[in-house]
Order: structure tokens, then C-alpha cells, then sequence
């Protein structure tokens, strides 16, 4: 089959899965509504500094929860099954694709009911949603392939978190730097805009990385 | 008993070091005054132990092209010697650092949160965040060629993600590190000629005497893995 013809119907696969099992997803919803409603019981009163930190935090540990179970449900048998039927880079661009979608609607989830919790101290709060959305994208990118690498280990769950942190790290404070754009801080001309760029290339060479090494994850 | 010229330069390079960053003239700051001779053992760690984590990412390449395990071993030794460099860098820099940084008037455990904020002491710790979960991998895979795989895939991935950063936070947060506008110490005119003549022998010298700890290390490993290895060729 051609690769296209692979990739699409890997994808359409992954969205029938999730839209019949939806308990996970239900799942993941709940996450999210628990996590923000301790997060405003115990903060009370956010300045927007905190909220801002606090709003990619929840973010990262979302990211972590949905792109976690992409390749934990892979029961070795199925991956048997895909492993005489499509190619590597097929595979794991689906996943990344799926992923992608799939925290994009996380993202818009969280949005709502953190702004609903905690209030909304942004100035232009479109901006922050595009912000927000371009972050869910590079963190669904990196941690689809940690759980890919992750899915190979024991105890996957929390191995992901601490493979996954340390490589964050740097997105994560482009991330909340350039959300600051939100709330009214002055930038020199141009710097929101090679921020961006530089986010897009560093999710570019993720996409490179995982294309290159997912051919030797997947052979068992 | 196996030695190389290069040990030998390392122990001469070493010695030149000890006693000429001791004794040789240095410029005299106000700030740093004689405590700028730790420059001759603070950067070579760092220096030693990125080179070292480059040498890890070639083998862990090379395994994968070849799936030979002594490419995984040797891979796995310079990793865990370059976490140990970069520990020892830590601890120079830190003693360093409560000279220079610290406040007289607060203990090193008060001014610990402001100093950590230095974005080369981020960078640094990414990098040793990175081994470590790279160790916590390999020892949570129990099948040795998947071990390898695996591991070898993460070093390649975190590495390459690691290099971007370093470039990147420096240029977001403000810094008193020297080397302010990106990497330290790369640059020439950073250090002074009198200080370049001990500088660049000591980088050698420490990064031989790091590449010599790990072929020990790797040359144990070998014997103790022999039946497996043996089988496999």
C-alpha cells in the first residue's frame, strides 16, 4: 500500500479506537477538570505569573496522561500485526498526528475551565490560545516518541515523566516566556516572532528524529 | 600492563596543570582575585564531560548501525563517566560560587534557589537529568538487545535535543555567569593569553584522563560479559 494510504488509515484507526472506547477519553476530561478544581481550591487568588506557570504545568502533566496510553495499549500482538503490514514512519507519524489532534482538543478543554476556575488575567486572550495550542503541539510531539521509547520499559508511566522533563525543559520556557505576550509585557520588535520560530523548528526536528530512530524501537 | 602515549601525555598534561595553575602568574581581578585558578579544573570538567557524552552518542550510533553489544557497553561507560565529570563539576563550581556569587550574609543553602537560576547551571543539570534517566532506562529493561536498542535510541534523541537548549536558554535569561552572550569559554577573547597557555593543556589533560577511567571501565565490563559476548560472534 502506498505510505499515504498507510498513514491515513493508521490514523483513521487511532480516531475509531478512541471514539469506542471512550471511557479513556472521558477519562482524560475528568483528569483535567480534577487537577484545575484542586488547583483553585488550594490557590484561591492567582497573579497572572503564577497562573501562567500554573497553566503550563497542568498542561505538561495532560500531555503526559493522553500521549501515555497511545502506546501502552498496543497489546504486543497488534504490534506484530502492524509490524508485517506498515512501515515504521507511517506508524509513528500517526501516532504523532493523532496525538497532536488529540491534545489540541485536551488544550481547548483546559483553556476553558481554567479561565472558568481561575479567571482570566490575560490582555488579549486569542493570543494565549494560539500560544497555548502551538505548546500542546510540541509537547505532544516530544512525549509521543518518549512513550514510544517508555512502552519498551517498566513501570512506563512515571519512567515517561522522568526521560520526558529534562528535554522539556527548554520548550517549556520558551513557552511560558512567550505566553508573557498575552499579558501586555513590552518585546523587543520581532523576539515574539523568533520565539516562534524557533518553537516550529524544534518541532520540526523532533518530527526528523522520530522518522529516523522509530525504525529501531520497532523491531523486536 | 596496557599504556598508551596519550596516558602518558595525560599524566604529563595533568601535572603541568596542578602546578602551573597554581603557580603560574594570573590575571588579578578584583572580584575572583585567586580563586580564577579554578578555571583550570571548574570548565575542563564541563569540557571533559560534554566530549565524553559525545563519544557516548557516536558508540550508541555505531550500535545501531551494527547492533554490536560493545558499542552499547562502551556507549553506557562514557555516559556514566561524563555524569561523574559534570557531578565534579558541580561541586567546583559550587565551591567557586560561594566565594564569588554567594551572599556573605546568607548561608549557601539560602542563596541556593537564586543561584540555581543561572542558565548554564540549567543547561548543566538537563544534561545530568538527561544521563540519569538514561541509567534509570537501562535498568528498567531486563532483555540485553532491547536494553540496547532502547537506551541507545534515548541517547541519541536527548542528545540532540539537549544541544538546541543549551544554545537557547542562555539567550532568555539574564546571567552572571561569564561568556554572557552564549557558551563560555569558546570564545577566545574570554580568557586571558597567560591563562590560555594552562587552560587548553588542562582541557586535554582531564579529558584523557576521563577517556582513560572509561576504557578501564569498558575493558572490566568486556571480561565480565565475555560468554555473552563470545556467543554473539
Amino acid at each position: 500500500m502506498h505510505p499515504y494510504k498507510q498513514f491515513s488509515a493508521l490514523l483513521k484507526k487511532e480516531i475509531l479506537l478512541e471514539l469506542r472506547q471512550k471511557h479513556a477519553l472521558y477519562g482524560m476530561m475528568l483528569y483535567i477538570a480534577s487537577t484545575i478544581f484542586v488547583l483553585y481550591l488550594t490557590l484561591g487568588d492567582a497573579e497572572a505569573e503564577t497562573w501562567n506557570a500554573l497553566f503550563w504545568i497542568t498542561q505538561l502533566f495532560i500531555c503526559i496522561n493522553a500521549v501515555a496510553k497511545s502506546f501502552l495499549q498496543e497489546a504486543k500482538g497488534r504490534m506484530l500485526y502492524h509490524f508485517s503490514i506498515t512501515t515504521p514512519s507511517a506508524f509513528i507519524l500517526s501516532k504523532i498526528v493523532y496525538n497532536v489532534l488529540l491534545m489540541g482538543i485536551m488544550n481547548v478543554i483546559n483553556l476553558i475551565l481554567y479561565t472558568a476556575f481561575l479567571g482570566d488575567p490575560t490582555t488579549s486572550f486569542l493570543a494565549f490560545v494560539g500560544i497555548s495550542l502551538l505548546g500542546s503541539i510540541g509537547l505532544s510531539l516530544v512525549f509521543t516518541m518518549l512513550a514510544a521509547i517508555a512502552s519498551k520499559a517498566m513501570q512506563q508511566a512515571s519512567l515517561m515523566a522522568i526521560l520526558g522533563f529534562p528535554i522539556i525543559i527548554p520548550q517549556l520556557m520558551l513557552l511560558v516566556r512567550l505566553s508573557k505576550t498575552a499579558f501586555s509585557e513590552i518585546f523587543r520588535d520581532g523576539a515574539p516572532l523568533q520565539v516562534i520560530f524557533l518553537l516550529l523548528a524544534l518541532d520540526l526536528s523532533v518530527i526528523l528524529l522520530a522518522v529516523i530512530l522509530y525504525p529501531f524501537l520497532w523491531k523486536d | 600492563m596496557r599504556i598508551a602515549w596519550w596516558k602518558i601525555a595525560s599524566i604529563i598534561l595533568l601535572c603541568y596543570a596542578v602546578v602551573g595553575g597554581l603557580l603560574l602568574p594570573v590575571p588579578a581581578l578584583s572580584q575572583l582575585g585567586e580563586t580564577i585558578r579554578n578555571l583550570y579544573f571548574h570548565v575542563c570538567m564541563w569540557f571533559a564531560m560534554m566530549i565524553l557524552f559525545t563519544i557516548s552518542i557516536i558508540h550508541s550510533i555505531k550500535y545501531l548501525n551494527r547492533s554490536d553489544l560493545r558499542h552499547d557497553i562502551k556507549a553506557k561507560s562514557y555516559a556514566a563517566v561524563g555524569t561523574y565529570m559534570g557531578l565534579l563539576g558541580y561541586s567546583t563550581g559550587a565551591i567557586w560560587a560561594s566565594f564569588t556569587w554567594a551572599d556573605p550574609n546568607n548561608p549557601a543553602y539560602a542563596s541556593f534557589g537564586s543561584i540555581m537560576r543561572e542558565p548554564k547551571l540549567i543547561g548543566a543539570a538537563m544534561a545530568l537529568l538527561i544521563y540519569g534517566a538514561y541509567f534509570i532506562l537501562r535498568n528498567s529493561i531486563k532483555d540485553m538487545d532491547q536494553r540496547a536498542r532502547v537506551s541507545a535510541v534515548y541517547n541519541v534523541f536527548a542528545y540532540t535535543m539537549l544541544f538546541p537548549s543549551i544554545w537557547i536558554i542562555p539567550r532568555l535569561l539574564p546571567s552572571l555567569h561569564p561568556g554572557q552572550e552564549g557558551n563560555p569559554a569558546l570564545n577566545f577573547n574570554d580568557i586571558d593569553a597567560r591563562m590560555r597557555m594552562v587552560f587548553y593543556p588542562a582541557v586535554l589533560g582531564w579529558t584523557l584522563l576521563g577517556a582513560w577511567i572509561t576504557t578501564l571501565k569498558i575493558r572490566i565490563e568486556l571480561i565480565q560479559e565475555k560468554k555473552i559476548l563470545s556467543n554473539e560472534k
